[in-house]
């Protein structure tokens, strides 16, 4: 393919950080998604972007969204790097309170008097 | 970027996210309305019109990139010691489609913000919630010099369904944002005491 002078100076295809994985591993990612590193984890052999997450995540949780845009990486990159780390075993992966849980009045009701009370 | 790690932007490791997702026009206050709730500072993740599975194909569509990529704001709050709500604010053009859908994915439910001037724009969004089943508030942006109407006025304008709730804000004001959040998790709890659970 040839660029036709769009393509900017530090433009990499989105899967060369995600080590030429084009998706993630699983569905459940999201951008709301809790991230927690497991300290006990090398991070030897991790790839440069894998090595930047993980180093990221290390002082504390933090969300997919906050990752990527704190390193600078698109939300589908950043999915597919975590989605990898979560896999082995680096990170912890804590999804969003599902669709299903809709109808947990106790998770609404609390979240309503969270709300009432800031 | 708020990259430093001493900046007290770090979660505790046992919560749990709760998702809302602000939807509306352009320029219709999104990221203001997710601003003025955060206890974070709003940032902003990039997504791409192609899913994940199609990345390969990177250059596509570049030429125009306008069409190619969108930036969902977002903004955090800490609401128990075990609850952290995160705020996604999206365009709800139908060109984004497949992008909201994965945001919506797992939401509890959704603002749609109105500018009085133009009322239809905002179908967009509420026709994307109701096809994802999530719940959802209308809330006004009173933009100063913005066009007042009637409750029922607006109602009819915006073709709104009699229990959906409509709220006037301010954007700008975090005790209006809050009160227009607090209308969204009523509206969930009336919801869930309606219609049994699955």
């Amino acid at each position: 393919m040839t660029p036709r002078g769009r393509r900017r100076t530090g433009m990499v295809r989105p899967y060369t950080p995600a080590e030429g994985h084009a998706a993630p591993t699983r569905r459940s990612l999201d951008l709301a998604t809790i991230l927690i590193a497991d300290r006990d984890m090398p991070l030897h052999g991790l790839s440069p972007h894998a090595y930047r997450v993980m180093e990221h995540c290390l002082p504390g949780a933090l969300s997919v969204a906050e990752v990527s845009a704190d390193l600078q990486l698109p939300g589908a990159v950043t999915k597919v790097l975590a989605a990898h780390l979560v896999d082995s075993g680096h990170l912890i992966a804590r999804n969003p309170a599902p669709a299903a849980q809709k109808h947990d009045r106790a998770l609404l009701e609390r979240i309503l008097n969270a709300l009432q009370q800031l | 970027m708020h990259s430093n790690s001493s900046d007290g932007h770090y979660l505790d490791a046992g919560v749990t996210p709760v998702k809302l997702v602000v939807m509306g026009p352009f320029a219709v206050g999104k990221t203001t309305f997710v601003g003025a709730v955060s206890e974070i500072k709003p940032a902003s993740t990039e997504e791409r019109l192609t899913q994940a599975g199609e990345l390969v194909d990177d250059l596509r569509g570049l030429e125009d990139k306008d069409t190619t990529t969108v930036a969902h704001d977002f903004g955090r709050l800490t609401l128990t010691e075990d609850i952290v709500l995160y705020l996604f604010g999206t365009p709800g053009q139908p060109r984004f489609a497949a992008m909201i859908e994965d945001l919506m994915y797992g939401a509890l439910g959704g603002v749609v913000l109105v500018d009085t001037r133009r009322v239809a724009e905002s179908w967009d969004a509420m026709e994307r919630l109701e096809e994802a089943g999530l719940a959802y508030v209308l809330a006004v942006n009173e933009f100063p010099n913005s066009p007042k109407y009637t409750e029922a006025e607006l109602r009819t304008a915006l073709d709104l369904d009699p229990w959906t709730p409509l709220v006037m804000c301010d954007v700008r004001k975090r005790e209006s944002a809050k009160a227009v959040l607090i209308a969204l998790v009523s509206h969930l709890l009336s919801r869930s005491s309606l219609e049994p659970a699955s």
